[in-house]
């Protein structure tokens, strides 16, 4: 696919530099998302997650349901420092 | 910091009808959601429901909405907080909340979590241009804030999302030009397919798209023939004028919490994704933790409302409020769960199901 298929909307990753870092040997979400920081941004991979794996499944040949996924760590969403420091009774 | 006997994150369906079930049998119920409003997809759907009676059949999903929200609100067992969001689950049991922009943390009994799923997207050229969209995004775009998308619509997948937007949008005054499905076969229910069918739009079956084209924002995309292998055929393209493309390509279970929680999941693709284990209870592997809706299953709305009253009677029973008619509520609720799942609608799911059922007392 041509260089402008996007795949991490939040950190403008492209399909071409996810395959290239694959075809390198990194095979493995975390190492992916740590070297591109495809997954990092304010949706948390909830867009390109699936699509990343199904590029290391095919790559891999490994099943999705083999494959590792990255720890959820809260919060969730995005929270202003803010609302973090807000709770002064906890 | 506060307690509560009963926590449900999530007022779709799901949560709505777990709540109800659970205060009726006398346990305190703390409910959130993080939209405004309570009713989740529900609010948005204009069509009329399937099933018997009991599950609101011809009612449409914005009046059940209506009914349930209305009756939980009623409740002086149930506690609603809207405009929250339920951060994370920590090891000391206690849920974060953001509570309209303060920060809040919850020690629940029992946490039933019917937090849904999202839309999956899709990706090829140009797929992140604006006026690309998830189907159910332009649904709550027309039905819930009266904004039409975009004047000329393709649909990506003919599943029943797909032909029920496609329907919506032809009824707002929008011309939707096409419909297009990878499979080799549309997998919405006839009545919906017929309907729009019956309008002139046409359903392209074994067809994907190839790329989008426009500068600032979507003017076109090209679509084309897939073979037995996926495979887009060369010299089968088509070209279609549009400014706005809604993909519906099924959704993902928004299970974020149950991993924190160490609840045990396995990736299901006949489920939505990576789901948990749950007894017949609905109770995950770790003890306490219910679920129920998409969360677990991605599935209608209707046996959500079931599954809701399931996981609301067992996590309330399990606190020891017993107190009206108890077991054959719960008892009426997983033969009507599984006749919603009897018949062919029903066979992906029941086929993902059998591995992950535990059995009962079986969570830690």
């Amino acid at each position: 696919m041509p260089k402008n298929t996007i795949v991490c909307r939040c950190e403008d990753i492209t399909l071409e530099e996810i395959r290239e870092w694959l075809q390198m040997g990194y095979t493995n979400i975390e190492e992916i998302k740590r070297l591109t920081r495809a997954g990092m941004g304010p949706c948390q991979g909830r867009t390109c997650r699936t699509h990343i794996l199904r590029e290391l499944s095919r790559v891999s040949e490994m099943s999705p349901a083999e494959l590792t996924i990255p720890t959820f760590r809260p919060p969730v969403k995005p929270v202003s420092l803010k609302t973090l420091a807000g709770d002064g009774n906890d | 910091m506060f307690d509560t006997e009963m926590l449900i994150i999530g007022g779709g369906p799901a949560g709505l009808k777990a709540a109800l079930s659970a205060a009726e049998q006398g346990a305190d119920v703390l409910l959130v959601d993080r939209n405004p409003y309570l009713g989740g997809q529900l609010v948005k759907q204009t069509h009329m429901f399937f099933g018997s009676q009991k599950q609101y059949a011809s009612e449409r999903g914005v009046t059940i909405a209506e009914i349930l929200t209305r009756e939980v609100l009623n409740s002086d067992k149930i506690c609603v907080l809207t405009d929250t969001t339920a951060l994370g689950y920590f090891e000391d049991k206690s849920v974060a909340l953001e509570i309209k922009g303060t920060f809040k943390t919850v020690y629940p009994k029992r946490v039933i979590v019917a937090t849904g799923a999202q839309e999956n997207t899709l990706i090829f050229p140009n797929s992140d241009l604006p006026g690309i969209y998830g189907a159910g995004a332009v649904q709550t775009l027309m039905n819930v804030h009266g904004v039409m998308p975009g004047a000329r619509v393709a649909m990506v997948g003919a599943g029943n999302i797909g032909v029920i937007v496609s329907y919506q949008l032809l009824q707002a005054g929008v011309e939707v030009v096409a419909i297009i499905e990878a499979a080799p076969r549309i997998g919405g229910y006839h009545v919906h397919a017929a309907k729009v069918r019956r309008l002139g739009v046409p359903i392209y079956i074994a067809h994907t798209v190839v790329e989008a084209h426009g500068r600032e924002s979507l003017e076109g995309i090209t679509i084309a023939c897939l073979d037995e292998k996926w495979q887009p055929v060369k010299g089968t393209e088509i070209e279609l004028e549009i400014d706005v493309l809604c993909i519906s390509v099924g959704l993902s279970p928004l299970t974020e919490l149950l991993f924190q929680a160490g609840c045990k999941m396995e990736y299901v693709p006949q489920l939505g994704g990576h789901v948990p284990y749950r007894s017949e209870n609905l109770e995950t592997t770790v003890a306490g933790i219910y679920v129920a809706g998409d969360v677990c299953a991605v599935e209608e709305a209707s046996a959500a409302m079931v599954a809701g009253q399931i996981a609301g009677l067992a996590a309330a029973g399990s606190l020891g409020y017993k107190q009206n008619n108890y077991e054959a509520k719960l008892k009426d609720a997983k033969n009507e769960l599984a006749g919603l799942r009897r018949g062919p609608a029903g066979e992906k799911v029941r086929s993902g199901l059998w591995a992950l059922t535990i059995a009962a007392g079986e969570a830690v």
